[in-house]
């Protein structure tokens, strides 16, 4: 069993400057799904910015974490999307 | 052969190969299942391989792309994302352009 909160903080130190919304969608501890903004993506493609978030994740991705359903944003697309409306 | 090798060759042999659980007729995962509709529905041929019948596979293709999950799609020899990355793509229109050869 593994935690949302878990997740996020992993992430959050991971990357710096990241923000982690994560949910435990089926509440099985397995299957995830989140929404992560960092500075750093504005540089990375898409699948390099899954990939760094999976680097935070470690060992866990892949075996605690059965699957990660991912959205990934950069500062600007965080800005517009309704997590800036919510002050997420 | 190493898996690397045997990896490599498959995914440099085919122009468009997916790595899932089960087959396109009979996927064994949600995001397999997804992946697979997702190719179907760009009218796009490719090349799978059931990485439940290769345990050895399974893994290799892990550490082949440095992405932890399965499925994984290939276009050309690049590895392009998961089942997350691919409906991302579809949605915008980019993957069908990569599979038209942009």
């Amino acid at each position: 069993m593994f935690h949302a909160s878990e997740i996020k903080r992993l992430i959050e130190a991971g990357l710096p400057g990241a923000v982690a919304l994560i949910n435990d969608d089926a509440g099985d501890g397995e299957h995830f799904s989140g929404d992560v903004m960092a500075p750093g993506f504005a540089t990375l493609s898409l699948v390099q910015q899954h990939q760094a978030v999976y680097r935070a994740l470690g060992r866990h991705m892949g075996t605690d974490i059965h699957a990660l359903q991912l959205k990934t944003y950069t500062p600007d697309q965080w800005a517009k999307s309704p997590h800036a409306k919510n002050g997420a | 052969m190493s898996v690397n090798e045997q990896i490599e060759q498959i995914v440099k042999g085919n122009d468009v190969v997916l790595f899932m659980k089960g087959t396109p007729m009979f996927p064994q995962c949600g995001f397999s299942a997804r992946a697979t509709a997702i190719l179907q529905q760009c009218g796009s041929k490719f090349h799978h391989v059931n990485v439940l019948a290769d345990g050895e596979i399974r893994e290799g293709v892990k550490a082949y792309s440095n992405w932890p999950t399965i499925p994984q799609l290939y276009v050309r020899g690049e590895f392009v994302g998961g089942s997350d990355i691919m409906m991302e793509m579809f949605q915008s229109g980019e993957l069908q352009k990569k599979l038209a050869g942009g």
